[in-house]
């Protein structure tokens, strides 16, 4: 079955219920990290990086805004209010995407963590083009469509830290240290990012995304000649220690970033962008 | 009037590089005209690219001066891809005069491209940053001239 139109959409409650979940936990996932990269702005490790991890979380805040605006055009509500008016329990994006960079404060004394940022837009990243080469095939057209399009640009993004990665844990010392040490905590809360959550079922059935184990079968195998080229161990089984943001459980760190970035949209939800 | 209306297109430029037209980007799918509205279908050359708005309301502003055109509906759509093998031969020039390299027609196995420097034409190139200033571009460095030049990235159906 292939849903093209939106009348035929409103005729599938069921169908409807497992896209419009599918589409907040893409959404949320790419808004969360583009805000966590955008911290990063003026902070990267040289001026190049600076414009290329800028340059990154420009398409994926456009990804997001993409996403919310599937979600209005379902009729869900306006996209802006989707980005910004939504409190964290109502949010579908994975936990470890919305840990702060590091200690600190973007304003005064940003104690951030480039190993910890690299290890997790490599990984998120390969869990996203896992996701969007599964929905290239999505059986709600105007996803499908959209998905070819996120996929152009992904590949550069992709290639980007996947090549941060590896030059890091191969440099050896302490780069090596504390890029293995990042990879141990990501590994904590990465089952989050794979997850598709309680309603995950339903989604495969619907023929919307392949399922998690299909899913996390294909993040494994594209990881794996990464982690042999770097000498690294890569375990069969990650965690969600901190719960499944795909639930609407999430930390203190989701609530303090909606607040700040939502300030301005508060001020006067009304306003036009 | 269609063809009229295709036209008008060709003077809107892009923001970002303003010697090279939306038509000769290859970003304009579909254009109609039904009953004095003109419906103009657009393929944003990246999703989050902030100059869309700017392009919007550019065409708009052309088409409704036109003579019989009472209203202008501006769509950005997603199916077909832009990818920039739509870029006119006509529009590769404009960009080398820029000072911008076109992408290149054809990558390598592994991604990586040959590009030709703008200004002198040496394939003795090294790519700088894969980021630019803006989401479409590249920064390049000539080791023939020695000058720093951007080139637009490839975007293809492959990737
Ligand atoms: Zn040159």
């Amino acid at each position: 079955m292939i849903v093209t139109k939106l009348e035929e959409l409103h005729q599938l409650p069921e169908y409807k219920e497992a896209l419009v979940e599918l589409l907040f936990q893409l959404a949320d996932d790419d808004f969360i990290i583009a805000y966590r990269g955008s911290e990063w702005l003026g902070l990267a490790p040289h001026i190049e990086e600076d414009v290329a991890f800028s340059s990154i979380t420009q398409d994926t805040m456009g990804h997001a805004a993409m996403y919310y605006q599937l979600l209005e055009d379902i009729g869900m509500g306006r996209a802006d209010d989707l980005a910004h008016g939504r409190g964290a329990n109502e949010r579908r994006n994975a936990i470890l995407l919305e840990e702060v960079n590091g200690p600190g404060h973007y304003l005064y004394e940003p104690q951030y963590d480039w190993a910890f940022a690299v290890v997790r837009n490599y990984f998120y990243t390969q869990a996203k083009k896992v996701r969007i080469d599964s929905l290239k095939n999505c059986s709600y057209e105007p996803l499908a469509q959209v998905a070819v399009k996120v996929n152009m640009e992904l590949y550069y993004h992709l290639m980007h830290w996947r090549t941060w990665f590896v030059q890091l844990v191969n440099a050896g010392g302490e780069a090596r240290e504390r890029m293995r040490k990042a990879v141990e905590k990501v590994f904590d809360d990465f089952a989050g990012v794979l997850s598709l959550g309680e309603k995950g079922e339903k989604m495969v059935e619907c023929g919307l995304i392949d399922s998690e184990e299909v899913l996390k079968a294909r993040w494994l195998q594209a990881v794996k000649p990464v982690f042999e080229q770097t000498n690294l161990e890569l375990p069969s089984e990650f965690h969600m220690k901190r719960g499944n943001g795909r639930n609407g459980e999430h930390t203190a760190d989701l609530i303090e970033a909606l607040a700040t970035l939502s300030e301005v949209y508060r001020m006067d939800p009304l306003a036009i962008w | 009037m269609v063809e009229k209306l295709t036209a008008a297109l060709a003077a809107v430029k892009d923001p970002e590089i303003d010697s090279i037209s939306i038509v000769e980007l290859g970003m304009v799918e579909n254009i109609q005209f039904v009953d004095g509205e003109a419906i103009v279908k657009l393929l944003p050359t990246f999703i989050g690219c902030p100059a869309l708005d700017i392009i919007r309301q550019r065409v708009e502003q052309v088409l409704s001066d036109l003579e019989g055109v009472e209203q202008v509906t501006v769509e950005f759509i997603h199916h077909p891809p832009w990818t920039s093998d739509r870029i006119t031969e006509q529009g590769r020039e404009k960009l080398k005069q820029f000072g911008i390299a076109p992408p290149p027609k054809q990558t390598g196995p592994n991604g990586e491209w040959q590009v030709e420097c703008p200004y002198c034409q040496s394939s003795y190139t090294l790519m700088e940053n894969i980021f630019g200033p803006t989401a479409c571009r590249s920064i390049f460095y000539c080791k023939q001239c020695k000058n720093p030049f951007e080139a637009l990235k490839p975007i293809s159906i492959w990737m």
